[in-house]
């Protein structure tokens, strides 16, 4: 809904006579300096830190300024596994939550319509995990489908899983975890598009004999694409850089350590701000192409 | 036609199904809250109010959360006061610049938290700062204040400029004019921005790991007890939140819905 609603309506109102000149940049000034303070500069901080080279003290966790290019060849090299598997979980995250939500929000917004104490009722319940810490919720699922819980034994006593096998820490509990806390923010857009949708438009295509298949195909999916959009990016960007999942502590192991972990790791244990830097910006500059082109081929070019 | 109807039941129980799975861990923590448990909060021992009669019993809870609502609503009402000043901004004044400016209001939303984490905590770092909650009110101020403005932006594009005009026909002043007709109408966008400007900042947990130091708020009280097991007091305290929410949401929702139904008479 974010990125939607930055495409929209970004000129001044119709209806306004726009007015110009001091005024705007008195109320823009405060927030933006803000923004270019402790956003802009501190991604400019994140590039030089991550070309610095050890100091000449030679003491653990002090650096200088320097130009080491290799250091991002050096976290490529160590870390490649990791930055696929960042992106390998989001991408099946983000499919399986688009799987989950499209139906929920065109319930919510086309079915539930006429009656709309059931459809207010809904979408409290969707944004309800939204009001319970999302560690706690993490932490909740560990403990569903611990060792000892009745789902993991079930699945052992019915010969899904070996007897040895357990769920918690594998890449299926990272994706199950993050699959689930990130729906809302796939929802939600959707739910919004959906919302707005003649129903007039899926009459007439029932009218001209089209089937509901064709009818879904041709008009309500093109129709609620900028949602899809919107949802896809809204999970997959946090689903790329998150680390809670996948940390040891909660749903996963260390053989499903995501870029996430090994920046705090990197960054907050061994104190090697260099090499958690060099993969921050790397994560940065994926997801920005990855945005870009998406947006690009997904024509809705108003986005940026 | 029968195909059709069970089409529409399916979907409901699929959205239904879903509902539940959204659900599920929300009940949970609910649950284990009332467990008599020992010092792990894992197996069902049997139930208790204790928990929640003596939250505070357990060491360094409720001090994380009294971290955690105070630089949420110190957070809160700076980014809502300049976000909102942006939104007008946005909305009402032509100005140059204004697709960097849109850019520069959408990037925050769009990179992920490690990096904009990381990145604060590299600048404090040169800068020689000490973190603390001043570090991270400053990172919470910076992620909320994007999602402000989209949520204000909103509301202001949706008011009749008509009612401004006639303030000023009136010979109401530009500061009379502004907090006796403009702020009332923005109003209900102002509070659904500061609300959700709270939430992200209460369970914040990735950006304030980076930017903490020392000081505690209570996701991070949760991460570092999550290795030897979250004490029920954690779940009494998320639980607590949760029914305080939903009844502000509940709140809301009904008061708009009477007042849509008084308008519409």
């Amino acid at each position: 809904m974010a990125f939607a609603a930055f495409g929209q309506n970004t000129g001044p109102s119709a209806k306004a006579p726009p007015k110009s000149g001091r005024v705007a940049w008195i109320l823009l000034l405060p927030g933006l300096m803000y923004l270019g303070l402790f956003f802009l500069t501190p991604l400019f901080s994140l590039i030089i830190t991550s070309l610095q080279v050890p100091d000449v003290s030679g003491e653990i966790g002090r650096y200088q300024y320097g130009f080491a290019i290799e250091n991002y060849w050096l976290v490529i090299e160590s870390y490649w596994p990791h930055i696929i598997r960042s992106f390998t979980y989001a991408l099946a995250a983000t499919v399986l939550a688009l799987l989950i939500s499209y139906p929920l929000a065109y319930f919510i917004g086309v079915k539930a319509r006429r009656r709309p104490l059931l459809q207010g009722l809904m979408l409290t319940l969707v944004i309800a995990p939204f009001f319970i810490s999302f560690l706690l919720r993490t932490i909740a699922w560990k403990q569903i489908f611990s060792n000892e819980s009745w789902i993991v034994n079930t699945l052992q006593s019915t010969g899904l899983l070996a007897g040895d096998q357990y769920l918690v820490g594998t890449p299926f509990m990272v994706i199950f975890g993050l699959t689930y806390a990130f729906i809302p923010f796939m929802t939600l857009p959707i739910y919004s598009t959906l919302e707005r949708l003649d129903i007039r438009y899926l009459e007439a295509g029932a009218d001209l004999y089209a089937s509901p298949v064709t009818t879904f195909r041709k008009i309500t999916l093109p129709l609620s694409l900028p949602g899809i959009i919107s949802g896809t990016l809204l999970t997959f960007i946090p689903i790329a850089g998150d680390y809670v999942n996948a940390s040891r502590d909660f749903l996963g192991s260390t053989e499903t350590a995501m870029i996430g972990n090994v920046v705090e790791t990197n960054y907050l244990q061994i104190n090697d701000y260099p090499a958690a830097s060099a993969l921050s910006v790397l994560l940065m500059l994926a997801i920005l192409l990855l945005v870009t082109f998406y947006v690009k081929r997904s024509g809705t070019d108003d986005l940026l | 036609m029968r195909k059709f109807s069970f089409g529409k039941y399916a979907l409901a129980i699929y959205s239904l199904l879903a509902i539940i799975y959204l659900l599920i861990p929300i009940g949970y923590t609910f649950a284990f809250s009332f467990n008599d448990s020992v010092k792990s909060n894992i197996s069902w021992r049997g139930f208790t109010l204790d928990k929640w009669t003596g939250v505070c019993n357990q060491q360094g809870v409720c001090e994380a959360f009294a971290n955690s609502v105070l630089i949420g609503v110190i957070s809160t009402v700076i980014a809502t006061t300049l976000g909102t000043m942006i939104a007008i901004a946005l909305v009402r004044y032509r100005f140059k610049f204004r697709s960097a400016v849109s850019l520069l209001l959408f990037l925050p939303m769009a990179t992920p938290e490690v990096v904009l984490g990381a990145g604060l905590a590299s600048q404090f770092l040169s800068m020689g700062t000490q973190k603390g909650l001043l570090t991270i009110i400053i990172a919470h101020v910076m992620f909320c204040l994007s999602f402000v403005v989209v949520t204000v932006k909103a509301r202001v594009a949706s008011l009749d400029p008509s009612l401004e005009e006639a303030g000023r026909d009136l010979y109401g002043s530009p500061t009379q004019v502004f907090w006796k007709i403009t702020f009332p109408l923005l109003l209900p966008g102002i509070i659904s921005a500061a609300l959700l400007a709270f939430a992200l900042s209460f369970d914040d947990f990735i950006i304030t790991n980076f930017n903490a130091g020392p000081e505690t708020t209570f996701p991070k009280f949760v991460y570092t007890a999550a290795a030897r097991g979250i004490p029920a007091e954690a779940n009494v305290i998320g639980s607590a939140v949760f029914i305080l929410a939903i009844a502000i949401v509940m709140t809301v929702q009904i008061r708009t819905s009477i007042k849509q139904k008084r308008l519409s008479k």
